[in-house]
């Protein structure tokens, strides 16, 4: 008898005898539902029912800094305000630009980085798990760091801008300009994020099956041509998925952008969530952004569900 | 006789009791512990210090929760709205004072004053209306003044001595090179210090340019009120069409930025108190603003303090004087369990000898009895500038919806000054704008 027969049998032992009767009489639906019921109530408590408060508070006036105020309803004027509101473009349109920029990015070169690991060249293991350092940096850490490696003064990344092209490196300020700020920000979250997008499609490269492969060569097929025809259509799902998963996480964006610039100069690079965490908790409009949440929420949700059917089409080609 | 007789076993009683009960509650005060919030500064170490005698004198123990600068407001406010008990004790920045009084959160002190015989007439004006008072210039009192502090300025008292420096700004504008007492002054001295010096590449000045929570706005204002800005009428309340974006107070703005574009050092679009101390302590500056609680640990500091360091008045303007006032007052939190030790606290820290103490080991007392004295002036290198200060602070508005009001100016100075955004006219006409909006959905303006 297996460990895992003898463990059962003895939990069937020691359950007590009116407990046992009562669990014969349930059917295996319920017992089911018995197992993840704790599951379901807790996601219920942290997930779900958050969520219906957050729909609730963004139809009042409610702001949780004013325990005492009246919560009267406002109706749809928290989304009214929301949507006509001048302030929200732009930080939508910091958003746009910080995501189609790192996805961009990060999907070429964590791609091109995949493509070359998988060559398995010698020395390809410390290569791969050097690449992988960044992300496992805490973002907390990486944000104070850059910040350091940006200052004009004293900074690396001046300094090295300098060596290479002759501009003094006092003379441009990463995080302090405004053509260059949301750049910064860009190539810390590249950094960060490439070998993520590299594992994936690493993972994709090497579920290819060698067969293909020398089948192809047998038909005398060029690099080139394997390349367009196996590699990359075999490995678009899994670059589809690290980009799911990259636009989700980058649409969040919050602490590198508050520790590099905090969404300075000015607000050249307040993306939504800064502006969110500003009007939920320092101006503590709840109502407001309780609805601008929920507009951002949807937004989210319905890209990228049509997104996972794309990828299911992709997938299923 | 007999009803004296009768009566006495029930009179011994009642003393018994309370003799017992008033041991009872010695008893129960002893070995309780009280946790008071703050900043994490230097005065808050001085705190610590002072404390020791309280524990000392009531057996009541102390626990501090100390949060750095940029976290405090966050943290703090948190903590109050979401009514915790962590904090028995608060010492919060004035601008809380009229959310805090009026959603609850403090404890109104006037009651206990009257009983404890605290006069508020005994601590400076300025400190009781900006730290004490909601609604302001009325006696509801929610706090003790604390920590009296301004906005100052630190000079390389060394460096204004350099006998070529000296010759060389005479030769330029036709007088000595001294600390500035106007705003024009300052402007010469600054461009005059942006060079190098002894071999090194120097600025004239630090200034305030943090976006995100209240630096921009903290420095700013040191500028625009000698301009001649005001939140509003003095003769009506919120009425603040041309007092915030008057002709004067674009002036002002203007300034503020060619200030930060002549003279301050590469980099710092994101500085507040802290980045000022490290500029001013790495010899990066020739002038640095700050608060005055930091003037205490920079003159003891081994490389800048001493003799190469001095003091100076916020620089007037074209339309007199005015410098932001800093500071907090210590209130009793209302949902604490612990009110009647913080109350202690709060009688014991209001004596003239432990606001005497306070000075010596680095705090800024706001009580007369300390700042009256006639040593106060030469018991350090700061202290008539302090009380100049503090003689002509001004502080940014208090009302419940003071963060909104704050974020509102952080953006739109941020924007103009650092990001170059627009005008200072169109800044502060945008800033006119979001405070209307503010106060029409509070229901102050129509």
């Amino acid at each position: 008898m297996i460990a895992a027969e003898q463990l059962a049998l003895r939990a069937a032992e020691a359950t007590p005898a009116p407990l046992l009767r009562r669990m014969r009489g349930l059917s295996d639906r319920a017992i089911a539902w018995l197992f993840i019921a704790p599951t379901m109530l807790l996601l219920l408590a942290i997930n779900i029912f958050p969520l219906i408060w957050t729909v609730r508070l963004s139809f009042t006036n409610f702001r949780a800094n004013r325990p005492n105020a009246e919560v009267v309803s406002v109706g749809i004027d928290n989304y009214v305000s929301v949507l006509t509101d001048p302030d929200i473009w732009g930080p939508m349109q910091a958003t746009a630009h910080f995501l189609f920029w790192t996805i961009a990015l990060q999907t070429l070169i964590g791609f091109t980085l995949a493509y070359l690991i998988d060559r398995k060249f010698r020395g390809h293991g410390f290569w791969t798990t050097l690449i992988l350092i960044p992300m496992m940096l805490s973002p907390a850490v990486v944000g104070n760091f850059w910040a350091f490696i940006y200052q004009p003064q004293i900074g690396l990344f001046n300094y090295a801008v300098s060596f290479f092209t002759g501009i003094p490196p006092s003379s441009f300020e990463m995080l302090g300009s405004v053509k260059l700020s949301p750049w910064a920000i860009i190539i810390v979250d590249t950094w960060m994020w490439t070998p993520y997008v590299m594992l994936i499609c690493l993972a994709g490269l090497r579920s290819i099956p060698n067969y293909i492969y020398e089948a192809a060569e047998v038909d005398r097929a060029s690099a080139w041509r394997q390349f367009w025809s196996i590699t990359l259509p075999m490995v678009l799902p899994f670059i589809m998925l690290a980009v799911l998963f990259r636009g989700i996480e980058n649409f969040k964006m919050f602490d590198l952008v508050n520790l590099l610039t905090n969404g300075g100069p000015g607000s050249t690079t307040e993306v939504v969530s800064i502006t969110l965490k500003r009007e939920a908790f320092e101006k503590w409009r709840t109502g407001y952004s309780s609805a601008l949440a929920i507009i951002l929420f949807v937004a989210v949700f319905g890209l990228a569900n049509i997104y996972v059917k794309a990828l299911n089409a992709v997938k299923n080609r | 006789m007999k009803k004296t007789f009768r009566r006495l076993p029930a009179a011994l009683a009642f003393a018994a009791a309370g003799i017992l009960s008033l041991g009872s509650g010695a008893a129960q005060a002893q070995g309780k512990t009280i946790t008071l919030c703050w900043a994490a500064w230097d005065p808050a170490n001085a705190l610590v210090e002072l404390s020791k005698d309280f524990t000392a004198k009531t057996k009541v123990n102390m626990k501090f929760e100390f949060v750095p600068w940029p976290n405090f407001a966050d943290r703090m406010l948190n903590e109050l709205n979401s009514k915790g008990k962590l904090c028995d004790l608060i010492i919060g920045d004035s601008q809380w004072i009229g959310g805090a009084a009026e959603s609850g959160h403090y404890v109104k002190l006037n009651d206990f004053f009257a009983k404890e015989g605290i006069k508020m007439s005994d601590f400076m004006p300025a400190t009781v209306t900006g730290y004490s008072e909601w609604p302001k210039g009325t006696p509801n009192y929610w706090a003790l003044p604390a920590m009296g502090d301004a906005l100052g300025w630190t000079y390389r008292k060394d460096w204004f001595a350099k006998p070529e420096l000296k010759a060389e700004f005479k030769k330029k504008y036709n007088r000595d090179l001294a600390p500035p007492t106007t705003w024009a002054e300052f402007k010469q001295v600054a461009e005059f210090f942006t060079r190098t010096i002894d071999g090194k590449k120097v600025y004239g000045t630090y200034l305030f340019t943090e976006r995100g929570s209240e630096g921009i706005t903290m420095g700013v204002s040191n500028v625009l009120y000698p301009y001649g800005f005001k939140y509003e009428d003095p003769k009506k309340h919120y009425a603040m069409d041309g007092f915030v974006n008057g002709p004067d107070a674009i002036k002002g703005l203007e300034f503020y930025k060619e200030l930060y574009k002549c003279c301050t050092p590469p980099g710092l679009t994101n500085s507040y108190m802290g980045e000022g101390l490290d500029a001013f302590k790495s010899g990066q500056v020739a002038m640095m603003m700050n608060w005055f609680a930091f003037f205490p640990g920079l003159y003891k500091d081994p490389n800048v303090g001493g003799d190469k360091i001095g003091f100076f008045v916020n620089p007037a303007g074209p339309k007199g004087k005015g410098s932001q006032l800093g500071g907090q007052g210590i209130s009793v939190v209302a949902y604490s369990p612990n009110r009647a030790e913080a109350l202690e606290y709060i009688k014991w820290f209001a004596s003239p000898d432990v606001q005497k103490k306070w000075w010596a080991l680095g705090g800024y007392s706001c009580h007369k009895a300390v700042l009256q004295d006639a040593g106060f002036k030469a018991s350090a290198p700061f202290a008539g500038e302090f009380l100049t200060a503090m003689d002509q602070v001004v502080d940014f508005w208090a009302e419940p919806s003071y963060a909104q009001l704050l974020l509102a100016e952080q953006k739109r100075i941020h924007d103009f000054v650092v990001a170059d955004k627009g005008t200072a006219k169109e800044a502060l006409d945008g800033l006119l704008a979001d405070w209307k909006k503010v106060f029409k959905e509070d229901g102050k303006v129509k």
